[in-house]
């Protein structure tokens, strides 16, 4: 008798078209211009980055379009420290939660030009963009974020969003 | 006041109270799922001057498989807006499931009224490919069955029992896309006679083109009322008088395909022979499987089929079976019907299904 079969191997793929809508595509073609775009609730006046169109407090549409700063806040961070398949930056690296200046959302972002040790709550930093030639409806449009020199951000300034 | 009806299932009146959907379309490139779901769940808070803060439970119906990313039902939560912090679940099934988990909350009296909503879309992905993963994955899911050829086995076994001719098929779709005519979110909708439809091609023999459903983007939403409360936002609520959902076995093999036993058992817990029924909205998206579900339901001849038309006019993914609960109630709160059944399905070869009874007093 031929030995049980206790395993097997069943490939699966799937392929997918990304829709961003409506929202995202504004958000993707503010990147490609090298702008970050924020979306304001008409409720609570909230401006969400990134935002997917709605107000995820009051559910409504977030029709009005702000241009943002290129300038924020590190709210907390990351050193990481352990490699991992797919790793392409240089170990150690610092990723951080960047509240932008006119922003009430913070979204994940790289830092860089800072050793690792001097990162800190409160750091502000702006965004570096890839050559313009580069630009593309992508976060990847985004380098880095890199220290801009101003003073630490008070914690009262962002306490909210952490 | 009319008071309620008396009940199969459960020992508190729910009534559906108001229902709205998104337009069925083919596909929907230009909103995600939260900016489709946007104006639904507006429409159907707007129908009975509710707010997001006026329920007490929201639950959805939906599938990351279908847009391929994780938690797609969390985002899609942005939608309603839950803050403060709010009792909330989710079913990775269609919204008719958890319309079911709503009415088992409702039954325990802590709160009086619920949003349930549904969400998916065909078009992202190969949808073919994407239904095969919901097969066993030793002898099913590696051979990458399509839902269509599935069916196709099928409407096969259901004419080699003798019961049922691809004439019939024909038939069920030229009534479904003829009543669809008169409902303005159909997808699909023709006066086209059964003899010419039964000059088609087939699409998977014994199927022809007009056998399938429509592949559609949509998204649909209810909002349920218990007692007193569904009377304070609908004249004429259409009360769940009984509602149940049965599984078949994975295994296509092991189940006689011509009849749905699931579906027998279900419509008899939630008491569909106890009383005539006026109309049945049945989610039955390959023509032949209305055939299966009217013989499993036991409906007898006089009973309006699918007058929306059913999954033949639009098919969304995930909400096609709400849709049923939900078109089903407007002919009990428009008077046009007394006693309704509404049907949802989900699975390849209706596996599993979910039957409620509707009634207005």
């Amino acid at each position: 008798m031929s030995e049980p079969v206790t395993m097997m191997a069943a490939p699966m793929r799937l392929d997918y078209v990304f829709t961003p809508g409506v929202a995202q595509g504004k958000n993707m073609h503010g990147l490609e211009r090298g702008v970050f775009i924020g979306q304001r609730c008409p409720k609570c006046k909230k401006v969400y980055t990134l935002s997917r169109g709605s107000c995820p407090t009051d559910g409504v549409p977030t029709d009005e379009i702000v241009e943002l700063s290129n300038t924020g806040t590190v709210t907390t961070y990351c050193v990481v420290n352990v490699p991992f398949a797919g790793q392409s930056i240089e170990l150690p690296y610092i990723c951080a939660q960047i509240l932008l200046d006119g922003a009430n959302l913070s979204f994940m972002g790289l830092i860089q030009e800072i050793p690792a040790g001097e990162i800190r709550m409160g750091l502000r930093v702006e965004a570096v963009w890839v050559p313009p030639d580069q630009l593309g409806p992508t976060m990847a449009s985004v380098k880095y974020f890199r220290p801009n020199g101003e003073p630490d951000a008070a914690f009262e300034t962002y306490k909210e969003y952490l | 006041m009319s008071g309620f009806p008396a009940l199969t299932s459960g020992h508190r009146p729910v009534g559906v109270v108001s229902f709205a959907q998104h337009d069925n379309v083919r596909r929907d490139g230009e909103h995600n799922d939260v900016e489709m779901l946007l104006p639904v769940i507006a429409e159907v808070f707007g129908n009975v001057g509710i707010t997001k803060d006026d329920v007490g439970f929201i639950c959805s119906g939906s599938t990351d498989y279908l847009v391929g990313g994780p938690f797609s039902f969390v985002g899609a939560l942005d939608a309603v807006g839950v803050w403060p912090p709010r009792a909330e679940s989710h079913v990775e099934m269609d919204g008719a499931w958890a319309l079911y988990e709503a009415w088992v909350l409702l039954q325990e009296g802590e709160i009086d009224s619920a949003l349930v909503y549904s969400f998916g879309r065909s078009s992202p992905g190969n949808l073919s490919e994407i239904l095969a993963l919901q097969l066993d994955p030793y002898y099913m899911a590696p051979l990458w069955p399509d839902p269509c050829s599935l069916a196709a086995l099928q409407a096969q076994a259901l004419i080699d029992t003798g019961r049922a001719s691809e004439a019939d098929f024909a038939a069920v779709a030229a009534r479904a896309r003829r009543s669809a005519l008169g409902n303005p979110k159909a997808q699909l909708a023709y006066d086209r006679s059964p003899e010419e439809l039964l000059r088609e091609d087939y699409e998977v023999a014994p199927l022809r083109r007009h056998a399938l459903p429509p592949l559609t983007d949509g998204c649909a939403a209810i909002v349920l009322a218990a007692g007193d409360r569904a009377y304070e936002l609908c004249e004429r609520p259409a009360f769940i008088t009984g509602i149940d959902h049965r599984v078949e076995t994975h295994a296509l093999g092991a189940r006689d395909l011509t009849r749905s036993a699931s579906t027998t058992l279900a419509g008899q817990k939630a008491g569909v022979g106890k009383a005539g029924v006026d109309v049945a909205e049945l989610h039955a998206p390959f023509a032949h499987q209305e055939l299966i579900l009217v013989d499993a339901l036991g409906l007898a001849d006089d009973v309006e089929v699918s007058p929306s038309g059913g999954a033949l006019a639009a098919n969304p993914i995930m909400s096609a079976g709400l849709i049923r609960i939900g078109e089903a109630s407007t002919r009990i709160w428009s008077g046009l019907a007394d006693r309704a059944v509404a049907h949802a399905t989900s699975g390849p070869c209706l596996q599993q299904n979910l039957v409620c009874v509707l009634e207005g007093v």
